[in-house]
């Protein structure tokens, strides 16, 4: 059975990247505590709205925990805290004791300037993926999907790989702001994969190529990223993208 | 006056016509093609990969999306599978029998020659997608893997984990920013689209909004081709995404394109079941647990009570009083019957009082059984994230011992309940993918396409790939090669003002109502509306209630709503404020499109048609057509035009999955 | 060039510099621990050290190794600092995964220059510029005696505990630094990951080890059998004094 508790909220509240931001709180009561932490915070929008006051702006969207939209800093993690990697809509009240204050802000990082509030603008993930984040194939008539025979473990390996929501959590949790295991996590599909081998050096090196010319920092093998990940990739993906990456280097 | 309506099928067997339609439609030249402009709204799987195909194949491609990245879409979620008829599993199936499968499953709604098609193609994208590095499941051997899944008698199921859509549209998102790369893409982020130009009798462009700095924005394009998913959101809760809405589909209506079918909405019938009044989102437990998961509610009512009041837990029903009812009525099909089947025995078994939570509204799915068969790590490997999924949100491991009655293992089932999760209706398209407005195409969820009055599982993930990859890169050429002796359209023209004028008195009359009401609080009392009357079991005298209470509603929200802050720069509560204007039309289209189909078929059921035994009742003399709405103004009802269907490949039959 | 231009590049001149000094640690340690057999043999290694052209040639190849390793470890950190942004978070909370000396391998580098620094003072300028230091006789005299300059530094107890300080720090720049090494050089994967780190560790234990037990033992007056014969009894009181 559910029970009820009381929790404080303390949101950061900013108008747009170069403003400054704050600290607003507020209080949200007899909170069940089977309601996911997002709806929690509707919760408190609706309590705002009917205050007067502008609602809390933050990303949220399939609420399943695939799309990588949402991203809030929660007590000081990445999606909040919980025992399996999980994304801030999977984070349930249940997790907090009553009287908490609960401290929400946004990823910090200057590769994400921050929209308003919360919410961030993540297009530089967009821009290394097209940078090279693919296989040059045309849509149209390509050999029979079984034609490529692809090992069971490399298969398997290659899914997690890609299992990457790009919700940007690695780069909020570095402290080098490094989108690393972002990036070796692509690489690292596509690597694995016969029909990705073709372009792996060309990958590799546009990838990081525009990761560094974005300004994300440099990895200093911290592993931050891989505790935080809700789909818990690992750093092995960024030994993976090393090695494409000074092969491809070596080579040429 | 009646109309008629073409839906321009070609000549030819049914086997036929899509091999014809290719060899005679008219082709662009590679020249024009450069001077050609594309709009593509939306970035889920069919947006995507026709924003990819098109620039690929030269065309200029203008493609917007809501959220902050192409994929974001909420194709995204999909979890089972994507069918295709490859019969690499030597199991008898082929084109004919996924077509047939796919027209049976749709309660023989759909247009025969569009499922044919999507048949036929569906082969091809399972290549495309392992040629863009999809990690589909693999055997040993290195071949793929296939799974049977809802309803299906053959393994035709391909899959990547329990995230078939995300790398799907991961797939077709990559081909997309290689466009983007190439430079033959332009991409539009944040932007909503908000209204359909249209010069001429034909779509030329788009007011879109960009959300971050609340402006509105006109662009112009040869084509407009809106890949903006279903309405499902209407019902306020459902498994779509918070950010999905039909804004753009709507408007589109209300600028002459015809609405097809908007009753057929599917509910999918394992869901965590709501627990309660706040909640804003529902989520899907994937359909692949019912391949070992068994679904009863208890045999005597009183077991079902204490459930009720929590005094009794579901492990301690011994098997002898449990009542696993799909397998008590369909045996051939058991818990593998088709989603609207088992949604509506599952509402039926509640509504007699054998619901089996506080709220009485779910039902056990149980794994019990195959654990004590398989042991516990198979289904863990199977299914382990759905269980941590499930453990996640509910507190509840599915794979806990929980009891033993006479050497029996009992586990901790899940409870599961139908909600609202795909729309089969929307806009209405011929068999090119154009809507009644030339130069206008809709394809993916948003088109009301090839599922019938039913969709089966897995396949969405096959009909939005379709579309976008393999039809209406071909299609729309026929409507565009002799566009490019056009020149290019100006957004300054009148008609563009005009548009734009509509869209920002709109937003001024919506932020100056200054009342009391959220627009959340206003949308969960609609989609409250619409799941009593428009549901899952629907009365005429149901309907016309909800109708009514749905206008007394769209009175409050037009007097009394409120959106905080200002129109300029970001203000989410000024876009759910306008995708709410839009379900509320919406949800009375489909309560209007329910009321005027007297049979009970696929998602369609009225409970006055129905058998003895309580399976829907069809009624092909009558209601053997596709309803297309004509938009006639606010307030007014829309006006009803048939599609007749011609079946020639299939003898329409009685779904039946008892034998 | 891609060693300067790249991210990876740039990490891969970290790691490089870095094997190549943890090479020399190790070379160091195991000439050090002579000292605790023969001081006699000990002081064979420094002279030996001391006199040859190639040696001296290494030596430079060392600074320049430090250097480079330094210059690149302080220009990598304020790269991430500006990709880390002007704003920081009110709270963190470090997941248990993540290691401490991870996260500040440039103050841990800094603690080991300054050692660096005392340790060239103690021992290598004084054995390489005796003639400026002193011009006493004996004190050029005793110039290339290491087996005495260790005795007379760790007769100090306060750079005795400076230099366990010192000790410590390199210990876990190392344990950090050496399975790090790997990864960026890319020989790692899943399983790999779990060797190098235990490799890693107790390579840099026993490596530190090695220092600590010369260091102590000279600290708490232990001296091999043949230190009388190789430093005069008043050296080490007259020179102290």
């Amino acid at each position: 059975m559910a029970k009820n508790i009381t929790v404080t909220i303390k949101f950061w509240k900013q108008n747009g990247p170069k403003e400054k931001g704050h600290f607003d709180t507020h209080e949200l009561k007899n909170i069940p505590d089977d309601t996911s932490f997002l709806e929690a915070l509707d919760i408190m929008n609706e309590e705002l709205i009917e205050e007067g006051k502008e609602p809390f702006v933050f990303d949220h969207d399939c609420r399943e925990g695939i799309c990588g939209m949402c991203s809030l800093y929660i007590n000081g993690t990445p999606h909040g805290k919980t025992e399996r990697g999980a994304t801030t809509c999977q984070l349930y009240m249940r997790r907090f004791n009553d009287g908490d204050t609960i401290t929400v802000e946004p990823w910090r990082s200057a590769g994400f300037p921050v929209i308003k509030d919360c919410m961030v603008d993540r297009t530089a993930f967009d821009k290394i993926m097209q940078a090279g984040g693919y296989t040059t194939v045309r849509t149209g008539q390509p050999q029979d999907a079984n034609a490529i025979l692809i090992p069971k473990e490399d298969a398997d390996e290659a899914m997690d790989c890609a299992s990457c929501i790009g919700c940007g959590a690695c780069v909020a949790a570095c402290k080098n702001g490094s989108a690393m295991l972002f990036v070796s996590s692509k690489v690292s599909q596509l690597a694995l994969l016969p029909q990705g081998r073709v372009e792996a050096a060309r990958r590799a090196k546009a990838m990081v190529a525009k990761m560094d010319e974005l300004g994300f920092g440099n990895c200093t093998n911290t592993r931050a990223c891989e505790a935080v990940c809700p789909k818990c990739e690992t750093i092995a993906n960024i030994a993976r993208l090393n090695r494409e990456f000074i092969k491809a280097k070596l080579a040429d | 006056m009646s109309k008629t309506i073409n839906s321009r099928i070609p000549e030819g067997p049914v086997a036929e016509k899509w091999t014809n339609y290719k060899a005679h439609q008219r082709l662009v030249n590679p020249k024009n093609k450069l001077r050609l402009d594309v709009i593509v709204v939306g970035t889920g799987l069919a947006g995507a990969s026709a924003a990819a195909s098109l620039g690929e194949m030269g065309f200029n491609v203008l493609n917007f999306c809501i959220q902050d990245s192409p994929r974001r879409a909420h194709s995204i979620a999909a979890q089972g599978g994507i069918n295709a008829a490859k019969n690499y599993q030597n199991d008898g199936d082929s084109v004919y029998r996924l077509f047939y499968d796919t027209v049976k499953g749709g309660d023989y709604r759909a247009r025969e020659a569009n499922v044919y098609r999507l048949a036929e193609v569906s082969n091809s994208i399972i290549d495309q997608c392992v040629a863009q590095g999809v990690p589909f499941a693999r055997e040993y051997g290195g071949m793929l893997a296939n799974r049977s899944f809802g309803g299906a008698q053959v393994s035709r199921t391909f899959y990547a984990k329990g995230q078939t859509g995300q790398q799907l549209l991961l797939g077709a998102y990559s081909a997309l920013s290689c466009q983007v790369n190439a430079g033959k893409v332009k991409l539009f982020t944040r932007y909503e689209m908000e209204d359909v130009v249209i010069v001429d009798g034909r779509a030329r462009g788009i007011i879109a909004k960009n959300l971050v700095t609340g402006k509105l924005e006109r662009f112009s394009a040869n084509a407009v081709v809106i890949a903006t998913g279903g309405y499902g959101n209407t019902y306020f809760l459902s498994t779509n995404a918070m950010g999905c809405n039909c804004t753009a589909a709507v408007q589109c209506y209300r600028k002459g394109a015809l609405m097809a079918n908007p009753s057929y909405v599917q509910i999918h019938p394992t869901c965590i079941p709501v627990h309660g009044d706040k909640q804003s989102k529902l989520t899907l437990m994937s359909e692949s647990l019912r391949n070992d998961g068994r679904i009863w509610v208890p045999k005597k009512l009183e077991d079902a009570k204490k459930l009720q009041a929590g005094t009794l837990q579901g492990w301690e029903i011994p098997e002898e009083d449990r009542d696993y009812y799909l397998e008590r009525r369909y045996p051939a099909f058991g818990n593998l019957v088709p989603r609207d089947v088992a949604s509506r025995a599952a509402k039926e078994r509640c509504d007699k009082g054998f619901g089996v939570n506080n709220t009485g509204l779910a039902v056990f799915l149980d794994f019990s059984e195959s654990i004590n068969r398989l042991g516990l790590d198979a289904m863990k490997q199977r299914y382990g994230n759905l269980f941590d999924m499930y453990e996640e949100i509910t507190d509840v491991y599915p794979g806990d011992l929980a009891n033993e009655i006479n050497g029996v293992k009992y586990y901790k089932p899940m409870m599961i309940y139908p909600a609202i999760h795909y729309t089969m209706g929307g806009v209405w398209v011929d068999y090119e993918l154009q809507t009644s407005i030339p130069g206008l195409f809709a394809i993916g969820e948003c088109n009301f396409s090839d599922h019938g009055a039913n969709r089966l599982g897995a396949s969405a993930l096959m009909q939005g790939l379709a579309d976008g990859y393999f039809v209406l890169p071909y299609t729309i050429q026929n409507y565009l090669a002799d566009q490019a002796i056009w020149p290019k359209v100006s957004t300054d023209l009148p008609e563009f003002a005009e548009a734009e004028k509509g869209v920002s008195a709109e937003i001024d009359r919506l932020m100056n109502i200054k009342g009391k009401r959220s627009v959340d609080s206003i949308h969960k009392e609609l989609g409250h509306i619409m799941w009593e009357y428009v549901g899952m079991g629907r009365t005429a005298e149901g309907l016309k209630t909800g109708i009514q209470k749905m206008r007394e509603l769209q009175k409050v929200f037009d007097t009394d709503l409120f959106v905080p802050g200002t129109k300029e720069g970001l203000n989410v509560e000024l876009d759910k404020a306008i995708h709410l204007r839009d379900f509320f039309t919406m949800g009375e289209l489909v309560a209007h499109d329910a009321l005027s189909r007297n049979e009970s078929c696929g998602g369609h059921f009225r409970e006055e048609y129905q058998t003895e035994e309580g399976e829907a009742k069809r009624d092909d003399e009558n209601y053997f057509y596709v309803g297309c709405w004509e938009y006639q103004g606010k307030e007014k009802d829309p006006e009803l035009i048939k599609e007749p269907l011609e079946y020639e490949a299939i003898k329409v039959q009685t779904r039946n999955y008892k034998n | 060039m891609w060693l300067i231009n790249s991210s990876i590049g740039r990490k891969v001149v970290m790691s490089v510099t870095g094997i190549a000094l943890v090479l020399f640690l190790t070379f160091h340690a195991s000439m050090n621990v002579v000292a605790l057999f023969s001081a006699k043999g000990y002081n064979m290694i420094c002279e030996f050290l001391g006199a040859n052209w190639y040696a001296v040639v290494a030596t430079a190849g060392l600074a320049a190794l430090v250097a480079l390793h330094f210059i690149f470890a302080i220009w990598l950190t304020l790269q991430n600092r500006k990709a880390r942004g002007s704003n920081r978070y009110a709270v963190t909370d470090k997941p248990e995964k993540v290691e401490w000396a991870s996260q500040n391998m440039l103050v841990l580098g800094i603690i080991v220059c300054l050692g660096l620094c005392l340790h060239l003072f103690n021992f290598w300028y004084n054995m390489m510029f005796a003639e400026l230091v002193d011009n006493n006789p004996q004190a050029v005299a005793l110039a290339a005696n290491g087996a005495f300059h260790i005795a007379k530094t760790f007769s100090s107890p306060i750079f005795t505990v400076l230099y366990m300080v010192w000790l410590c720090a390199l210990w876990l720049h190392l344990n950090h630094g050496i399975w790090s090494s790997v990864q960026t050089l890319g020989w790692s994967g899943k399983i790999w990951f779990h060797r190098w780190r235990i490799i890693g560790s107790i390579f840099a234990t026993i490596v530190i080890l090695m220092f600590v037990a010369v260091a102590l033992a000279y600290c708490f007056g232990y001296r091999p059998a043949d230190f009388n014969e190789v430093v005069p009894a008043c050296a080490l009181s007259s020179i102290c004094c």
